[in-house]
């Protein structure tokens, strides 16, 4: 940023801030109109639904604790997509990352007691849980970072095509090897993990657990390592500009390969932590979509790791209300889908939001499209 | 085409039939197998055929489009949901109603390209997140859009769906289709008949009239081609805008061709697939369409493999898991990405917007 003669500097804090935080709240504010519109003419009642979508996200303690529950997975989730982008990278395969750090989790937390031959104290048994997850998660993620940086191949199609092969080992894991054997109603599930790696709930009775804190430890340690470290120094300038990063001395190929593995290890943390947190297992299908919702948290947040916590909380009263709202006016909840996807669009092109409410703020452009390799 | 790339293709095709033959040589002979999946590939090839057309015909004025996947996806959706309708309603023969479809599926198609569009031409939004855009906003649409009017009780069709009018009929080439056990091949649906005449009429066009010349012109240098007198903006918005429309008629073949039935999600990747068919067929139509078969010979195996399950050998036994199998074409996109099959070279304003 550089700083205007002659101003104080509280002024140009508010107006950055400002120009930062308006544009999203009123691409917001546009996406929700705009779906009131399509859901009243779908016959339904707006005002009714998004009451209930309301009273269903923040109406009891209930309510708060599952939103929360909700935002957990979306925060980490979030941060790894946008850690990406601020390195240039565009991780669409959140998804399978998420997908098996999900499974590596559930592996260890079921599998690990009957190989050592006894039961693991739970301060062992967590973090090598977990520690699974984040591994399979930064490994799935570093084969696209790696051919991106020694091939050039472009990262979206080869994360896109990596959601792809996730999804069918998983189903095959699921319905194989790593299948539960009980059989229920729901055949493509592994086993329950043991007692011993399960994350403590915060309270009593409410289904939010402390990797509801942890997300939010991570998004302040995502800020620290961005903004405070050498590395992200070079994670950033590289993302800026490839060549001057090249001319400054940074390892642009490594500099690749790293973010990508940490932007993985965010989403196979958010994997695992929904298997040792919150399912007690991996199911198949649990996780459709979060990779996809990542994505529009990261932009909507722009890429700032307090950003993507409030977009993730935005996201997650939504989700979590649709289903009140779906009950009490017979809305389907996909309606939501709709509505975020128009969020994306006035984010993607705040032009058009600066058009319809008259302002004029300097922004930066995220640039992904470097060719596409080959 | 190199001879690196011949080769490579020749090989894979040679992988995946040759397996097939050896796991079905006890029932039927090696040339009526290899007919039958010849028949197949070409058949399943089609959406990869047109989507691969559709990025051609945007890349190649320098607009890339990540966002074929969603507009196949709204094109299969609101297409087959036109040829239901007009059924229901009118209550006449199919026939009508199937090509309705297909032109609201190719509507569909070319509005969701004129979305990215004024996203990526007039808002000179990164084309990448435009492209992230369409695809995002085509799952929310088809998804609420498919539950709202087929599984809400007090929809119009109160919670069911209707009957379909089918799909669109064969069309047998006149005296090839004559020809005994080849002449299978011959015999297509009328989307893949399409496809394949487009392959021809969008290399024609690319390269043989005014309107190509302009094209290409604007993807690889389009300050100049704004120097001599051609609107780069317009060129560009009519180029994505039939690109879609291609997308469209790729979209519809999922439930006007393929099956009479709309599923969320159910393009299932091939919109990207169709992107990498176009890449490694260096953009160029004859290229990607030998591409996009390479990839419909990977998804034939995987049919003919389920077909032929009894006669798998154990020493082939992992066939039989079609997670498998159903792996191939998704690693095959990686591969070709890697350029170890070969460079190939983009348009070279391509993603770039263009600032007057």
């Amino acid at each position: 940023m550089q700083e205007k003669e002659g101003r104080k500097w509280w002024r140009n804090f508010a107006e950055d801030s400002i120009s930062s935080i308006l544009v999203p709240l009123l691409a917001v504010l546009t996406a929700v109109v705009i779906g009131g519109l399509v859901i009243a003419l779908s016959g339904g009642n707006p005002f009714f639904a998004y009451a209930g979508l309301f009273e269903g996200a923040f109406g009891s303690q209930k309510a708060l604790s599952e939103t929360a529950v909700w935002a957990t997975p979306y925060i980490f989730a979030g941060l790894a997509v946008a850690l990406a982008f601020k390195g240039g990278l565009f991780n669409i395969g959140a998804e399978g990352q998420l997908a098996f750090g999900a499974v590596a989790g559930a592996l260890i937390g079921y599998a690990l007691p009957d190989w050592v031959g006894h039961d693991i104290p739970a301060t062992l048994h967590v973090p090598l849980a977990v520690g699974a997850g984040v591994l399979a998660g930064t490994l799935w993620a570093a084969i696209p970072g790696m051919l991106k940086a020694y091939t050039g191949g472009h990262e979206v199609i080869n994360t896109i095509m990596m959601n792809y092969i996730a999804l069918n080992m998983t189903s095959f894991l699921l319905n194989g090897p790593m299948q539960d054997p009980v059989l229920t109603s729901v055949s493509s599930r592994t086993p329950p993990i043991a007692e011993s790696a399960y994350i403590p709930q915060i309270f009593d009775g409410l289904r939010v657990h402390w990797g509801f804190v942890l997300a939010l430890i991570m998004a302040v340690l995502v800020w620290l390592v961005l903004w405070k470290t050498t590395l992200g120094f070079e994670i950033r300038t590289v993302g800026s500009n490839p060549d001057a990063a090249k001319y400054a001395g940074i390892n642009v190929k490594r500099t690749i390969i790293l973010t990508m593995a940490f932007s993985g290890a965010l989403a196979g943390l958010a994997g695992a932590i929904e298997v040792t947190g919150l399912n007690h297992r991996h199911e198949l299908g649990f996780s459709i979509g979060y990779g996809f919702d990542a994505i529009a948290i990261a932009l909507l947040g722009k890429t700032h790791p307090l950003g993507v916590v409030l977009a993730a909380f935005l996201f997650a009263a939504m989700r979590n209300g649709a289903t009140r709202m779906q009950f009490l006016t017979q809305i389907p909840v996909d309606i939501i889908s709709v509505i975020q996807a128009l969020i994306l669009v006035f984010i993607a092109a705040d032009a058009i939001i600066r058009f319809i409410y008259r302002i004029r703020i300097k922004g930066e452009r995220v640039v992904l499209t470097r060719g596409w390799g080959g | 085409m190199d001879w690196k790339r011949f080769g490579f293709i020749a090989l894979i095709i040679a992988i995946l039939f040759g397996t097939v033959v050896l796991v079905g040589h006890t029932a039927s002979s090696p040339l009526v197998i290899i007919t039958s999946m010849l028949a197949t590939t070409i058949a399943v090839a089609t959406p990869l055929t047109l989507g691969a057309l559709s990025g051609i015909f945007c890349e190649r004025a320098g607009v890339v489009n990540i966002g074929i996947e969603g507009m196949m996806l709204t094109a299969a959706f609101f297409g087959w949901l036109a040829a239901i309708y007009m059924s229901a309603i009118l209550n006449i023969s199919p026939l009508p109603c199937l090509f309705t479809g297909v032109a609201v599926g190719m509507l569909s198609g070319g509005l969701m390209a004129l979305l990215h569009a004024v996203l990526s031409i007039t808002f000179k939004v990164d084309q990448i997140i435009g492209g992230t855009v369409i695809n995002i906003l085509a799952v929310g649409i088809t998804g609420f859009m498919n539950r709202q009017l087929f599984f809400e009780k007090n929809s119009i069709f109160g919670g069911s769906v209707p009957h379909a009018p089918g799909v669109l009929p064969r069309f047998s080439f006149p005296f090839l289709s004559d020809i005994p056990v080849f002449g299978r091949i011959f015999d297509q649906q009328l989307i893949t008949w399409a496809a394949i005449i487009l392959v021809i009429v969008v290399h024609f066009v690319l390269f043989k009239t005014r309107w190509g010349l302009r094209t290409r012109a604007v993807g690889e240098h389009p300050r100049a081609a704004d120097t001599v007198g051609i609107n780069v903006e317009r060129t560009r918005y009519i180029n994505v805008i039939i690109g879609g429309m291609l997308a469209g008629l790729g979209g519809a073949y999922f439930t006007i061709e393929s099956v009479p039935s709309f599923e969320p999600l159910m393009t299932n990747g091939r919109g990207f697939i169709a992107l990498a068919a176009m890449i490694f067929g260096n953009w160029t139509p004859f290229g990607a369409w030998s591409a996009a078969l390479v990839f419909g010979a990977a998804q034939a195996l995987q049919i003919k493999l389920q077909y032929f399950r009894d006669l798998i050998p154990p020493q082939l036994a992992f066939l039989q898991i079609s997670y498998v199998v159903g792996l191939a074409p998704y690693i095959l996109t990686m591969l070709i990405l890697t350029g170890i099959i070969g460079k190939t070279v983009p348009p070279v304003a391509d993603g770039q917007p263009y600032e007057k």
